[in-house]
């Protein structure tokens, strides 16, 4: 009897297996874009705006920017790339691994951002933030990891500027890329974090805080560059002319991004 | 609730048992009954899996199969693409590191196989074939099946290897513990909270529902 009760299960086991097996190849269709997360909110709505106009689909994957080139470099099936750092676009392309030299698309600017009932309340200088420093009151300050998060690299830079960045690093918390750091900002465990203007203004968002435009002169200018990588299809090349396109550039203005002039 | 991440999950886990159900038998039967000297560096080495970090692990699957590894480039001219970054990626490097187990405690089953009714099967001129269908399995089963549930389970929660060796592309490698992490960043705190108490859900029922039938199979045989 139990052998009998053990081959059943084996062939139901393989059947399910057998019917299981074929969506996963059928959605292979939609060109997978990787995209830095500050783009999280922004990029997510020109999706969404793109495909209601061309009924084109496309897969978004958000993450660090320097995570997803060395998964380029690893051979990482992407079609579009859209940085938050354009050196890694110059790197890539250098390594001919895309398509042409990309075109910049936007430029990042950072935010001072604090949950509500936070001790720090959030100020373009960043003085309550050096207050707390002083009077030993803050616990955890949340930023994103400068070894490869772009934003991360450009709030280490603000936080020298303002000579706050060797007191406050026994403070920090690293978020893995901007968007965790966000996370670690509001969560209330800290209290707050430098994270991207396009997040704090995302209402899903700044319905948890309060947040301060830090002036853009305190860093190197966040200058992101997007390109299409080598194995482009037709679909990516009609997302990333969108892209470029006035009802994507007003979505991203609606996010706080600058915008290049140049098309 | 995103349910091509939790479609996906299935498959995989599916894929790793499927794959992993003759790896445990012909493996744990090999090491129960077997006694040469490198034993217990085969069992060592089993077990690795186990104790190493994921990321770990994930980083040295990067190393192996990426698309400057002979794996990795053997891969490529075969099926016409990458190793890594693919279904197929994730199921190897599943596999590998569900080894332990699924070896371990279809191991343990064999072991507990009494000498005598073996060599009684092999004095009735049974085949070791034979002996391992009529004799071993019905007996063994049971340590089997918790093999399989563990690593059906497991795969359901792997997290660290899927997030070096995966990028999240959704249909495709975005399981739904990456999905989970994923919303979380996204500050969809409701989306997590559904899709990880779906996890919970699942994982608990495969493991109560193995626990079940193994009682009543002890009551039976006793």
């Amino acid at each position: 009897m139990p052998v009998l009760f053990c081959r059943r299960h084996l062939l139901a086991a393989l059947s399910s297996l057998m019917l299981s097996a074929a969506p996963a190849s059928a959605q292979n269709e939609a060109p997978v874009i990787a995209a830095a997360s500050d783009l999280q909110f922004a990029v997510t709505e020109i999706a969404a705006a793109f495909t209601a106009e061309t009924g084109h689909e496309v897969r978004l994957s958000f993450g660090s920017t320097g995570n997803f080139a060395t998964q380029i470099r690893e051979g990482a099936p992407f079609q579009m790339f859209m940085a938050a750092d354009q050196k890694f676009i110059a790197d890539l392309h250098a390594e001919g691994l895309t398509r042409d030299e990309g075109v910049l698309y936007a430029e990042g600017r950072l935010a001072l951002m604090a949950p509500k009932g936070s001790a720090l309340q959030p100020d373009a200088a960043l003085d309550n933030l050096a207050a707390l420093l002083e009077a030993g009151t803050l616990t955890r300050f949340a930023i994103a990891n400068p070894e490869h998060a772009p934003y991360g690299l450009r709030a280490q830079e603000a936080l020298q500027h303002r000579g706050l960045w060797e007191e406050i690093k026994p403070f920090l918390i690293l978020g893995e890329n901007v968007s965790q750091t966000a996370q670690f900002a509001l969560s209330g465990n800290a209290e707050g974090g430098i994270v991207a203007l396009s997040l704090a203004l995302a209402p899903e968002v700044a319905a948890q805080g309060d947040h301060a435009l830090i002036p853009a002169d305190w860093h190197a200018p966040l200058m992101q560059r997007m390109v299409l990588l080598r194995d482009a299809g037709p679909a990516a090349e009609a997302f990333y002319a969108y892209v470029q396109q006035p009802k994507a550039r007003e979505i991203m203005v609606r996010y706080g991004f600058v915008l290049p002039d140049e098309g | 609730m995103d349910w091509t991440s939790l479609t996906l999950s299935l498959e995989l886990a599916a894929w790793t048992v499927a794959i992993l159900l003759p790896v445990s038998v012909l493996g744990g039967r090999w090491l129960a009954y077997g006694r040469f000297r490198a034993k217990g560096a085969v069992e060592a080495l089993v077990m690795l899996p186990l104790v190493l970090p994921p990321t770990v692990f994930g980083f040295y699957l990067l190393l192996a199969f990426g698309r400057n590894s002979p794996v990795g480039a053997f891969w490529q001219e075969t099926f016409g693409h990458q190793l890594v970054f693919t279904f197929e990626g994730l199921v190897v490097a599943s596999v590998i590191f569900n080894l332990p187990f699924a070896i371990q405690p279809a191991q343990r089953g064999f072991e507990a196989i009494a000498v005598d009714l073996r060599e009684a099967a092999a004095t009735c001129g049974m085949s070791p074939w034979r002996s391992l269908w009529k004799v071993e399995l019905p007996l063994a089963w049971p340590g089997l099946m918790t093999a399989m549930v563990l690593t059906f389970a497991q795969t359901l929660g792997e997290f660290g290897i899927v997030l070096m060796g995966g990028g999240s592309i959704p249909g495709e490698t975005k399981t739904v513990a990456i999905a989970i992490y994923d919303r979380v960043q996204g500050f969809d705190m409701q989306g997590a909270g559904i899709m990880s108490a779906a996890l919970v859900a699942i994982s608990f029922s495969a493991i109560a529902i193995t626990y079940g039938l193994s009682a009543r199979v002890g009551r039976r045989l006793a």
